[in-house]
């Protein structure tokens, strides 16, 4: 435990505001990082001739993506001024980047997707769609699918960018590693959908993402928390704490679940056990993804709150002769 | 864009893209003549027809109810009531064993000293709200200010907490009645349109001690630290400046004050920084890990089902 430090406030308040941000903003951040990787998965899956998965993610990446945009419109303090948000392209903004990767990114998941909905539709009701519409997906489709995998990634990444770039002591702190975190967690919340939505026989590669994803996530989440200093202390406290714990808890559970099924789906008659483990440790995956966003904004949010983790890391640095300066650079460099 | 416009001295209506600026405008808040009449607040309040705002209602924080800058207040009077101000360096007093009247101690008064302040917004060189808007609704004046447009900002809220600060925030939509620009950031513009037309932004017009003073902040700069000098010199040790450095985190301030104790005994922060300053190394850092997810994915392409 380390000591409490002393430090001066005024009557105990806040220095810096806490965003007004709701739950949208941490499901954002979830949906972002599913939508994305998934995107990737269905590339690969496409690629390899396991089509029900590529149509599942394809699917995926569109429900989650349109979900991801209804959350970063309703959290607007005027929603019907959404669309201001094309006015200008800034690169200092990481919203506003990331809403232009969203105009790339959801028309293109949108074809994609559209395009394995319709090929998935018997033969009679495909016929009833005009001839032109299912000639431009058929055109359109696979190239989207690919434009998908391609800004995928960076819509996954992009969001620990976005809260990085406050004055949050939490996030700020942790904005080097973040993005590895959020990768890592886009990659298991993705793996998990293709486990929960696929056939074991062609889920493999969501299986391996999604232990890759969780192992990558602890790593930089074990590397996060080492170079944090003192708001690491908000990841272990109150609900953040608790969500985080949690997140700990289903992906290791899910971990092991998907070793699991692999192993049972190998056995002779080991299928529908193998399947229910695997759509079982798929939902505690994606579960495990969505506590690792919303314990990650909630420790933020605390950090905001109290005065101390502004204060006391901002002081040390004056009282040590080294405040941030442009004329000089901080010992040890960078 | 100038290599310094992420972070470093910088004038930044020129960096913005202003020709033929008319020099950058500021405030010297001089805490050493504040009295905490408030005629800040209440002049800001009437002129820019901000809403009300009791906070916390009745706080028993010495005469402060405001508690915060925020939506709804763009001056904040600070009280502080301190009763061990930090002694000055001076050596101790050796006793001497001279005859005195009366007992040194007979009618010492417990020590106790009372600091005022009036807050606003800093109008940074480097204003990280401004630098994250992703409306452009946030602008820089010919003034080098910083201003909301309200008619354009939707209310993303990325502002509040990119201030290192604390002072802008999204005003709230009241109970009951309809709330002007609920729902949108909100902050000290500098008073804009008073300066605009060549008068006092409202809250240095009201000061009644000069307290508040606006002008270049060159100018203004210079006027506070001469003044920390004479203050220096009478004694009183704790005054400094705060915000008129123009290689601090922010690039300077165009709202400087002249404090007399550190800057979070007023809820100011120690040491600000712009957080736009670590933005391309978070760009990079994110698309090291995009680039290590698309990997992944294929990694996990090879081997069976």
């Amino acid at each position: 435990m380390v000591p409490e430090a002393e430090f001066t406030s005024y009557y105990g308040r806040p220095v810096v505001k806490e965003s007004p941000w709701q739950a949208d903003i941490p499901a954002y951040l979830f949906t972002g990082g599913l939508a994305g990787a998934s995107s990737l998965l269905a590339a690969g899956a496409g690629a390899t001739g396991r089509s029900t998965l590529a149509r599942n993610s394809r699917v995926g990446a569109l429900a989650a993506i349109g979900a991801s945009t209804f959350f970063l419109i309703h959290d607007l303090g005027k929603p019907s001024r959404f669309l201001n948000m094309m006015r200008v392209f800034r690169p200092t903004s990481p919203m506003s980047m990331g809403t232009w990767l969203l105009a790339a990114y959801g028309p293109l998941t949108g074809l994609a997707a559209a395009h394995e909905i319709v090929g998935a539709l018997p033969v009679g009701t495909r016929k009833v769609l005009p001839s032109v519409f299912t000639r431009a997906l058929q055109a359109t489709g696979r190239p989207a699918g690919w434009g998908a995998a391609l800004v995928g990634p960076a819509v996954a990444t992009y969001t620990a960018v976005l809260i990085g770039d406050t004055a949050t002591p939490t996030w700020h702190d942790a904005s080097g590693q973040l993005p590895f975190v959020f990768a890592g967690s886009a990659a298991t919340a993705a793996g998990g959908l293709g486990m929960l939505t696929t056939p074991v026989p062609q889920s493999g590669p969501a299986r391996r993402m999604a232990v890759g994803g969780v192992i990558a996530e602890q790593l930089a989440q074990a590397w996060m928390t080492r170079s944090m200093g003192l708001s690491v202390q908000t990841l272990h406290e109150d609900r953040a704490g608790t969500l985080l714990r949690l997140a700990t808890v289903l992906s290791t559970a899910g971990g092991i679940g998907v070793v699991l099924a692999g192993a049972v789906s190998r056995k002779p008659r080991g299928a529908t056990g193998a399947q229910l483990l695997s759509a079982v440790s798929g939902t505690a995956l994606m579960a495990a993804s969505a506590c690792t966003r919303f314990g990650i904004f909630h420790a933020g949010q605390a950090s905001a709150r109290d005065p101390r983790y502004t204060v006391v890391p901002q002081r040390e640095r004056v009282d040590a002769g080294h405040p941030v300066r442009s004329d000089r650079t901080p010992p040890g460099g960078g | 864009m100038s290599s310094h416009s992420l972070f470093g001295p910088l004038d930044p209506a020129v960096d913005a893209g202003w020709e033929q600026a008319p020099g950058r405008k500021g405030f010297l808040t001089d805490t050493s003549v504040c009295i905490g009449c408030k005629a800040c607040e209440v002049a800001c309040k009437e002129w820019n027809a901000i809403p009300s705002d009791l906070g916390d209602g009745i706080t028993g924080e010495s005469y402060d109810n405001t508690s915060a800058l925020g939506a709804n207040t763009w001056r904040h009077v600070a009280f502080v009531e301190q009763s061990t101000p930090p002694a000055p360096a001076a050596p101790p007093a050796v006793d001497l064993g001279m005859p005195t009247l009366r007992a040194p101690d007979a009618d010492a008064k417990p020590e106790f000293r009372w600091l005022m302040s009036s807050d606003v917004c800093k109008h940074c060189t480097h204003a990280a709200c401004l630098d994250v808007c992703p409306t452009g609704s946030l602008f820089r004046t010919e003034f080098g200010t910083v201003v909301v447009q309200d008619d354009i900002c939707n209310g993303c809220g990325y502002c509040v907490p990119a201030c290192p600060y604390g002072v802008i925030e999204r005003r709230a939509e009241a109970p009951g009645d309809k709330t002007k620009n609920a729902g949108i950031a909100q902050k000290c513009t500098l008073c804009y349109d008073r300066i605009s037309d060549g008068d006092l932004p409202a809250c240095a017009k009201a000061c009644p001690t000069e307290s508040i003073m606006f002008g270049d902040v060159d100018e203004l700069r210079e006027r506070g630290q001469q003044r920390v000098a004479e203050l220096q010199e009478q004694g009183v040790t704790g005054a400094r400046m705060y915000g008129d450095d123009p290689h601090d985190g922010v690039g300077g301030t165009g709202a400087m004050f002249l404090l007399l104790d550190e800057p979070e005994v007023y809820g100011m922060p120690p040491d600000p920084v712009v957080t736009t300053r670590d933005l391309p190394r978070m760009w990079k850092r994110a698309g090291l890990a995009a680039a290590g997810l698309a990997a992944g994915a294929a990694l996990s392409l090879l081997g069976g089902s």
